[in-house]
C-alpha cells in the first residue's frame, strides 16, 4: 500500500509536470493559431519571433540598464514595427498566393529575424531574469516547479485575455470577420492591411511572453527558435482554427510526452520526447483530420 | 531570332511529344551533358567537383524526388531527410551483409546496392504514406515529422543497422563496380553524374505519362480526380513511392559516394527543410526546377561565405554566419515576390520572350 502511494505521488509529479510543460508549448502554439485563424498564413516564424522578442528584452537590460518592464514596453514596440514590416515588405507583396508560397515566404522571415537578432544582440546564451520565482513547491509531497505554475497561469490569463479581445473589441470583431470571410470583410470597410498588421503585433506580443517564459527555464538561446517545430503536434492535435484547442493540445502533448518518456521509454532506449509528440498527434489525426476543435474540413468539387 | 521552332515539323505523334521537341533545346542539353560529362572532370579542380558538384547533384536527386511528391501530386512532406536515412543505412546493410555472407569476392554490385536500398526506403516511404489519405495539407507536413524523428531516433538507438559500431557512424565500403573503383573525386563526380542523369530522365518521363497525370489530378483537387477515375489510394501511394526511392537513392549516394562515413545525424530535420527550399524556391511541379533550387542552395551558402574575405572585409566567423542567415532569408522573400512560381517559371518565361526576339509583335 505505502509502495503504491509514493508511486502514485511520483506519477502525480509527472503527470503536472508535463501538463505545465505543455502550457508553455501552447503559449507557442498560441501566435501560430492567432495569425492562421486571421489571415490563413501558416507561420512559421512564430519560433523566430519568440527568439527575437526575447533577444531584445534581454539586449534592452543590458544596453540601457533599465528596469525590465521599460524593456518589456520597448520590445512590445519593436514587435508591433516588426509586424509592420512584415505587412509592408512580405505579406503585401504576396496577396492571393497559394499557402505553400505564404509558409515559404514565413520560413524566409525565420531565417532574416534568426540571424537579425543574433548580429545585433550576440548569439551567448543569456539568462532571462525578470524576478520570476524559481525552486519547487511542495504540495504534499508532490513537487511543482514554480516557474512553470507562473508559466500555467500566464497562459490562462492570456487566453483569457484574448477571448475577450476577440469577442467584446471592434477590432476583434473585425479580426473575426477577416478569419471567416477575406472578401466579404473587406466588403464592408474592414482594412485587411491594418487587420494583418494587428494580428503579427498580438502574435508578437504573444511570442514576447513566451520568449520570457522560455527564456527564464533554458536562457535565451538560438535552440528557442527551434521550439517552433515542438508547437507543430500540439497545433495538430488542437487544430490550426482554435484557441482553446492550442492550449488543450499542448497540455495533452506535454503530459503524453513526459508519462511516455517516463513508463515507455525505459522499454525502447529513451529519448523518445523527441518523436512521441508527432506519433501521438499523427494516430490522433488519423480519427480526426481537423484536429480536435478545428473546423470541419467540407470539400466541394 | 536563333531561337525559334519555325520550319521544325513533326510528322509522327512520337516526334510531336518527345521531351525536347525543339531542335535548339536538344542542341542546348547535349552541350550541358558533355560540358558535365567531360568539361568539369576534366578541367574544374579537385574541390570543386568534389565539394561542390557532387553534393549538389546528389541533393538535386533528392530533390527532383520531393518535387515529385510534393509538387506533381501536392502532398507536403518534411521528411525527406529520414527517407534519405533508409536509404543510406540500408545500403550500408545490404553492402555489409552480402560481405558477411560470402566474403568480400560475393558482394552484392554496387549499383544494385544502391538501387535495392531505394526499394527499401520506397517501402518505408509508403508505410508514412498511408496516412496521407485521411490527412491533407499542413497537417500532412506535421504528420511526415513523426517520420522524420521517428526514423532518425531508430538509427541511432537500434544498433543492427549500424552493425553496432560504438559511435554510430557508418563507413561506405569502396566504390567498386565490375572491377573498376572510382576513388578520386572526378570518378565519384561522374559516377554520381550518371545516376543522376539517368534517374533525372526517368523523373521527366514519368511525370509525363499516365501515372504522371494521375499525380496532378489529384493535387489539384483529389475528390475530382477520384470522379474521373484516379484510385487515391494507388495514386497517392506511388507518389509516396516513387519519391522515397529517388530520395533512398539520393541518401546512398550521399553516404557512398559523397561523404564515406556517415551518422544518421547527417540527415536530420535541417536536411528535409533545405530540400524543401530547393523545390519551393526552383519551382513546383518542375523537374528543372529541382536542378535549380538545389544549386541556388547548396551555392549560395558558400557564395555568401567567400565574399566577405574576397572583397577584403574581415568580420568574424560567427558575424559571418549571421550575415549569411538574413541575406538566405532576404533573398528566399525576395525571389517569392519576384516569381511566387519558383525559378524555373522565370526560365520558362524568359525562353517565351526569347522565341520573339528581336521582334515581339
Amino acid at each position: 500500500m505505502e509502495d503504491f502511494v509514493i508511486e502514485f505521488m511520483f506519477f502525480l509529479e509527472v503527470l503536472f509536470s508535463g501538463l505545465l510543460t505543455g502550457t508553455l508549448y501552447s503559449l507557442v502554439a498560441l501566435g501560430f493559431v492567432l495569425i492562421f485563424k486571421a489571415s490563413g498564413v501558416f507561420n512559421f516564424a512564430q519560433g523566430a519571433m519568440m527568439l527575437f522578442a526575447a533577444l531584445s528584452l534581454v539586449g534592452f537590460q543590458e544596453m540601457l540598464g533599465v528596469h525590465w518592464t521599460v524593456a518589456f514596453l520597448l520590445t512590445v514596440v519593436v514587435m508591433i514595427l516588426l509586424a509592420w514590416c512584415v505587412e509592408k515588405f512580405v505579406l503585401g507583396k504576396l496577396v492571393n498566393q497559394e499557402p505553400i508560397i505564404l509558409f515559404m515566404a514565413t520560413i524566409g522571415i525565420t531565417f532574416f529575424l534568426d540571424g537579425f537578432g543574433q548580429t545585433l544582440w550576440g548569439s551567448d546564451i543569456k539568462p532571462l531574469d525578470i524576478g520570476l520565482p524559481t525552486g519547487s513547491l511542495d504540495f504534499g509531497g508532490i513537487f511543482v516547479d514554480q516557474l512553470e505554475l507562473v508559466a500555467g497561469a500566464t497562459a490562462g490569463g492570456l487566453v483569457l485575455g484574448l477571448a475577450i479581445f476577440f469577442n467584446k473589441t471592434k477590432i476583434g470583431r473585425a479580426l473575426r470577420a477577416v478569419a471567416d470571410d477575406h472578401q466579404a470583410a473587406m466588403s464592408v470597410g474592414i482594412s485587411l492591411r491594418n487587420i494583418w498588421i494587428i494580428v503579427w503585433s498580438v502574435a508578437g506580443l504573444v511570442g514576447l511572453v513566451a520568449g520570457i517564459m522560455w527564456g527564464s527555464k533554458l536562457g535565451v538561446q538560438f535552440s528557442l527558435s527551434l521550439l517552433a517545430l515542438k508547437a507543430l503536434p500540439v497545433l495538430m492535435l488542437g487544430g490550426f482554427t482554435s484557441i482553446p484547442g492550442a492550449i488543450i493540445g499542448g497540455l495533452i502533448i506535454g503530459a503524453g510526452e513526459k508519462l511516455a518518456e517516463i513508463y515507455l521509454g525505459p522499454f525502447v532506449g529513451g529519448a523518445i520526447e523527441n518523436w512521441f509528440a508527432y506519433m501521438l498527434a499523427m494516430v490522433f489525426l488519423l480519427f480526426r483530420p481537423q484536429g480536435l476543435f478545428g473546423e470541419k474540413i467540407i470539400e466541394r468539387v | 531570332m536563333f531561337y525559334r521552332e519555325a520550319g521544325q515539323f513533326k510528322s509522327s505523334y512520337k516526334e510531336d511529344q518527345a521531351v525536347f521537341p525543339i531542335l535548339q533545346d536538344r542542341i542546348g542539353i547535349a552541350i550541358l551533358l558533355l560540358v558535365a560529362f567531360i568539361g568539369i572532370p576534366l578541367f574544374a579542380g579537385d574541390y570543386f567537383v568534389g565539394a561542390i558538384m557532387t553534393p549538389f547533384l546528389i541533393l538535386a536527386l533528392a530533390a527532383v524526388g520531393l518535387n515529385i511528391l510534393t509538387g506533381y501530386a501536392g502532398q507536403i512532406s518534411l521528411g525527406t531527410g529520414a527517407f534519405m536515412a533508409v536509404g543510406a543505412f540500408s545500403a550500408y546493410k545490404l553492402a555489409t551483409f552480402s560481405i558477411a555472407l560470402g566474403g568480400a569476392e560475393a558482394t552484392l554490385p554496387l549499383i544494385l546496392t544502391i538501387l535495392l536500398a531505394g526499394v527499401v526506403a520506397a517501402l518505408v516511404g509508403v508505410m508514412f504514406g498511408i496516412p496521407s489519405l485521411r490527412i491533407k495539407g499542413f497537417y500532412l507536413a506535421v504528420a511526415t515529422l513523426a517520420a522524420q524523428f521517428f526514423i532518425e531516433w531508430l538509427l541511432v538507438k537500434v544498433g543492427w543497422f549500424t552493425n553496432y559500431s560504438p559511435s554510430g557512424v557508418i563507413t561506405a565500403p569502396p566504390l567498386v563496380v565490375l572491377g573498376y573503383e572510382f576513388h578520386t573525386p572526378a570518378e565519384k563526380y561522374l559516377f554520381t553524374l550518371t545516376f543522376v542523369v539517368v534517374m533525372a530522365m526517368a523523373a521527366k518521363n514519368l511525370v509525363r505519362s499516365h501515372i504522371g497525370r494521375g499525380w496532378m489530378a489529384i493535387r489539384d483537387m483529389d475528390i475530382a480526380a477520384e470522379i474521373i477515375g484516379f484510385r487515391p489510394l494507388q495514386t497517392k501511394l506511388t507518389a509516396f513511392a516513387v519519391s522515397s526511392f529517388f530520395c533512398g537513392v539520393a541518401g546512398a549516394l550521399w553516404a557512398f559516394v559523397h561523404l564515406g562515413t556517415v551518422e544518421p545525424e547527417a540527415f536530420g530535420i535541417n536536411r528535409s527543410f533545405s530540400i524543401l527550399f530547393m523545390v519551393i524556391i526552383g519551382g513546383m511541379g518542375s523537374i528543372l526546377g529541382a536542378f535549380i533550387g538545389a544549386a541556388f542552395i547548396t551555392l549560395l551558402p558558400i557564395f555568401l561565405n567567400n565574399v566577405p574575405p574576397m572583397i577584403g572585409w574581415n568580420i568574424g566567423v560567427d558575424m559571418v554566419a549571421h550575415l549569411e542567415f538574413m541575406i538566405f532569408g532576404v533573398l528566399i522573400i525576395f525571389f517569392l515576390i519576384v516569381e511566387p512560381h519558383g525559378l524555373a517559371r522565370l526560365w520558362t518565361i524568359g525562353k517565351e520572350k526569347l522565341r520573339t526576339w528581336p521582334f515581339p509583335y
